[in-house]
């Protein structure tokens, strides 16, 4: 067998984050640079390498390092695994990884923090790399970990402020409670496995087709628990609009591309636990819709571009879940790629729309940029359409997959594909909103002073620090201008890819090939299959599973995508509208629908009610309970109390300490009779040895 | 015809009394002086069970009375050596009050 | 004979102890350890330890006793205060006291038989048999003695001596 070296993807990083991180500070800026775009280039090429050799490989190709963990009978290793599911992980990670680096470089220019940034940027690579590559739960969680610390470290990375802090404390601690599902199903599985390696876990579990439900749901569930911590979806999606605290490039990286997909690998990856308890896959179809939906209506209201990208990843995220819900990994995961692509471009293009306005991130106070930024105004463009779904960009392609596979599967499918398709409309909706608050009419900076005085919260939301020196008032800093070139290949490449990226998962129905699904079905299949079917499928080796339940078609396929089309055609109608042909229609319906404009505006209040509902308590028990009663009374009280008694007790015997002959003399008579009298009695016997 | 446990109880009771007379008097010299006593009151003990000893192997033991030798010698030292602090503490605290020099007191 | 003797000079002893412990003046109660010491010398005669009681009256008598005597009269000892220093030397010290010696008095006269008699002039240990042992077996403790009494002499000289 090939020896790929697979332990080198993840190590290359991790050694530019050491580098960085422990001598970065005194480096020249190129040579911060120079480290940190080498240390994310050379797990590229060596995937591109991969990708060569892959069709001579044995799948799955695992590589064992050595034994980590050894207990009694359970033992984990340092072992990596490739597959087409990690080798699809890992183009887009280093991909769209080394373009994010590429545009930091332009982005991040004026920053102190320069040699940090990078630091922790590979820091993560290493991490999310680890992660997909691990061919164990453990090493997983490894990776899953720490791509949480690096998000911390990356969202608070301007240190400085409050609101930067709170919200990496805030990511932190929401990843932590999904990471405790995780560990808990960790758990499980060791009770019932013995061990957490997936080839042994999967192996055991398709050897066995009566295992169903029981446990394997409880596991599915502590799973899914996990993977809505880190996949900001419904409840614990709190973390990620706070999440846009960071610099945009983050943002870009971590809270679209890879981080926050990683519940959506980890469900497809133990797809095999899923696929034998229809109630856990039940469970992601809901949460995934409902948070898809619910992200949306949020998104529609909001006056930070970030927020609104924020939201809009939410939402997508739980297209996603929808997907895995449904037993569409291949779907689940195609959607994640392209994604990918449009997310991060929307990203990077906001990030140089925020550039050129040197900090301002309140679309209310943007407008009319299109001729003044053309690059960034093309390729946000591209990305808009591709995630409204339009044919033939990307996002049409993956999203119509899941929607189809949604509407065509059993237990209420229809339902969940009609939600989808409103969502798609609104995601139409808010995302031309964007467009069109930003790029067209006229500019309105000069109205944030009238904004401000009706009480709106306008302000530069700086994240660099040109917007720091920049006084809002004197002019627009230097000017707005195009970004520099750094910054604008990445964003010209990713609309490329936002634009063909879906071809290759076109679908059978609309004339393709759907070569996509038929690449990844090796590593993710039994899309649809039963109990009965799996009985069937495994005992005739199991090489000719259906990648759709027989109730689908391809004209079916084909009218599901005209309707999808069609919702998003009007979601672009309705911005069109409101937000262009009617500029004054906005404030006029937030004034009519106040109740529930509020309502939106305001997230639901959801951040409110856990801050009553969860974090209050949890506050009022540290402090009050734990921190007074138990620290302070108990365990202070305690040792105080003993060392109380020992100084107590040692003052009365030093009071033997007189100083004077006579006493001495006393004490020394009257304990020498007392041994007298012992030995006399043979007590002394006691003390002598035998 | 004295049996020798008249001897071992005079011991004991010059002992006594030497404990005693530590324990009441206050000046240090007398203080010195009934530790003599109480080396005495050992002497003679041991003399008295080398008479015991001697009866019972049946010839002639000397091992007490070299130690009461040795007793003796240690003791002339230790007398000398003692007077000689007494001295010492009366010139620098002018008292040969044993209480009065309890600089040690805790 | 033996146990009259016995009686006049343990009775004589206990009355010199008692006598040291009562009087006031320094000088009297060392002039009742002589009468103590030298009462035991005689009492080492009848235990046959004949090189001992000449010890007794040459060493104790004769010489500690007298520094004893040089030392009250170089510092001007004269009566005792009375002060009250402390009370636990009553409190622990005289329990302790009157139990060594009720116990020790209690296991010596219940065991008597197992004592034994001392008769006059069996045993009699003479100078020269202390001295066989000494100058053979032990000589090596009987040279570190007199290495002793020199360490004590340097030790007193440097002691008592007159600061300059």
């Amino acid at each position: 067998m090939t020896d790929l070296h697979l332990w080198l993807i993840p190590i290359i990083p991790f050694a530019g984050f050491l580098v960085n991180g422990l001598v970065g500070r005194k480096f020249p800026k190129a040579l911060v640079t120079t480290v940190a775009l080498i240390a994310s280039v050379i797990p590229l090429v060596q995937v591109a390498t991969i990708v060569a050799k892959f069709s001579s490989l044995t799948l799955p190709h695992i590589e064992n390092l050595g034994v980590w963990i050894r207990a009694g009978a359970f033992h984990a290793d340092f072992s990596f695994q490739l597959d087409q599911l990690t080798l699809v992980m890992l183009c887009v990670i280093t991909g769209v990884g080394f373009l994010i680096h590429v545009y930091s470089v332009g982005y991040m220019a004026e920053e102190e923090g320069y040699w940090r940034f990078f630091a922790y940027m590979n820091l993560f690579l290493f991490f999310m790399l680890t992660l997909v590559l691990a061919e164990n739960f453990l090493l997983m969680f490894v990776g899953w970990e720490g791509v949480g610390l690096a998000s911390y470290l990356l969202i608070g990375f301007y240190y400085t402020r409050d609101s930067a802090a709170n919200a990496g404390k805030k990511a932190f601690i929401v990843n932590r409670i999904g990471d405790f599902g995780f560990l808990i199903a960790m758990f499980l599985l060791v009770q019932h496995f013995g061990t957490l390696s997936f080839t042994e876990v999967f192996g055991y579990v398709a050897a066995h087709p009566a295992l169903q439900g029981g446990f394997l749901t409880a596991i599915a569930l502590f799973l899914v628990l996990g993977a809505t911590g880190k996949s900001a979806q419904i409840p614990l999606y709190v973390w990620l609009p706070d999440a846009m605290e960071g610099p945009t490039p983050v943002s870009a990286l971590i809270h679209a591309a890879t981080m926050v997909t990683a519940g959506v690998y980890m469900v497809a990856r133990t797809h095999v636990i899923f696929d034998r308890s229809p109630f856990a896959l039940v469970v992601v179809a809901i949460i995934g819709t409902a948070t898809a939906f619910f992200a949306a209506t949020i998104g529609m209201a909001q006056t930070d571009i970030k927020r609104v990208l924020a939201y809009s990843t939410v939402s997508q995220l739980g297209y996603m879940f929808l997907g895995c819900g449904v037993a569409a990994y291949s779907a689940g995961i195609f959607h994640l790629v392209t994604h990918a692509f449009f997310k991060a471009l929307l990203f990077l293009a906001a990030g140089s729309v925020i550039h050129a306005l040197s900090g301002e991130q309140d679309m209310r106070v943007m407008g009319g940029l299109r001729k003044k930024i053309p690059v960034t105004f093309w390729t946000m463009t591209a990305a808009v359409f591709a995630i409204s779904g339009f044919p033939p960009l990307a996002g049409f392609v993956s999203k119509d997959e899941i929607l189809y596979q949604a509407f065509i599967s059993p237990n209420g499918g229809k339902i969940l594909w009609a939600v989808g398709l409103l969502t798609a409309g609104l995601t139409a909706f808010y995302m031309f909103r964007l467009w069109y608050m930003t790029f067209f009419g006229e500019y309105r900076a000069a109205h944030r002073d009238e904004l401000a005085e009706h009480g709106a919260a306008v302000h530069a939301r700086s994240d660099t620090k040109l917007a720091v020196e920049a006084d809002p008032h004197s002019g627009h800093g230097h000017g707005i201008h195009e970004s520099p070139w750094v910054m604008l290949v990445p964003l010209v490449i990713l609309a490329i890819l936002s634009v063909i990226g879906g071809w290759m998962g076109w679908p059978d129905g609309l004339g393709g090939s759907n070569w996509f699904a038929h690449f990844l079905a090796p590593a993710v299949k039994s899309a649809h299959l039963t109990y009965e079917q799996a009985t069937v499928a495994l005992a005739t080796g199991g090489s000719n599973m259906p990648n759709e339940s027989p109730a689908g078609s391809k004209q079916l396929e084909l009218v599901l995508a005209v309707v999808s089309t069609l919702v998003a055609l009007a979601g672009w109608l309705v911005a069109h509208v409101i937000y262009y042909a009617k500029p004054e229609l906005p404030a006029k319906m937030a004034t009519q629908l106040r109740a529930l404009y509020a309502l939106i505006k305001n997230k639901y209040w959801v951040d409110e009610f856990y801050g009553a509902v969860v974090v209050a308590p949890v506050l009022f028990i540290a402090r009050y309970l734990l921190g007074a009663l138990i620290d302070r009374g108990v365990i202070d009280g305690g040792t105080l109390a003993a060392g109380y008694t020992a100084q107590g007790f040692g003052a009365l015997v030093a009071r033997i300490q007189s100083g004077n002959i006579r006493s001495y003399a006393g004490w020394l008579a009257l304990f020498a009779a007392v041994l007298l009298v012992a030995a006399y009695f043979g007590w002394t016997a006691h003390f002598l040895p035998r | 015809m004295v049996p020798i446990a008249y001897y071992l109880v005079l011991s004991a009771i010059l002992f006594s009394i030497g404990v005693a007379a530590f324990l009441i008097k206050r000046n240090i010299i007398s203080i010195f002086m009934s530790i003599e006593l109480m080396l005495n009151a050992v002497n003679l003990t041991f003399v008295a069970f080398t008479r015991r000893w001697s009866q019972i192997t049946g010839h002639l033991q000397v091992s007490g009375q070299i130690f009461v030798f040795f007793v003796m010698v240690v003791a002339a030292a230790e007398a000398a050596v003692g007077l000689a602090i007494i001295i010492a503490i009366f010139r620098a605290r002018n008292t040969l009050n044993v209480d009065q020099v309890d600089l040690m007191k805790l | 004979m033996h146990l009259t003797l016995f009686i006049i000079f343990g009775a004589l002893c206990v009355a010199g102890a008692l006598n040291l412990l009562l009087q006031r003046h320094l000088i009297n109660s060392a002039l009742s350890l002589i009468v103590v010491m030298s009462s035991l010398a005689v009492l080492y005669l009848l235990l046959g330890a004949e090189f001992l009681a000449a010890a007794q009256v040459i060493v104790y008598s004769g010489a500690i006793m007298v520094l004893f005597t040089f030392v009250i009269m170089l510092l001007n000892a004269g009566r005792e205060e009375r002060t009250h220093g402390s009370k636990m030397a009553y409190i622990a010290g005289f329990p302790g006291a009157a139990i060594l010696l009720a116990l020790l008095t209690f296991i010596f006269l219940s065991h008597r038989d197992s004592f034994g008699q001392a008769r006059l002039g069996e045993y009699l240990v003479t100078t020269g048999d202390l001295s066989q042992v000494l100058f053979t077996k032990l000589l090596l403790p009987f040279e570190v003695t007199s290495v002793l009494i020199l360490i004590a002499i340097l030790g007193a000289v440097a002691l008592a001596r007159k600061e300059h």
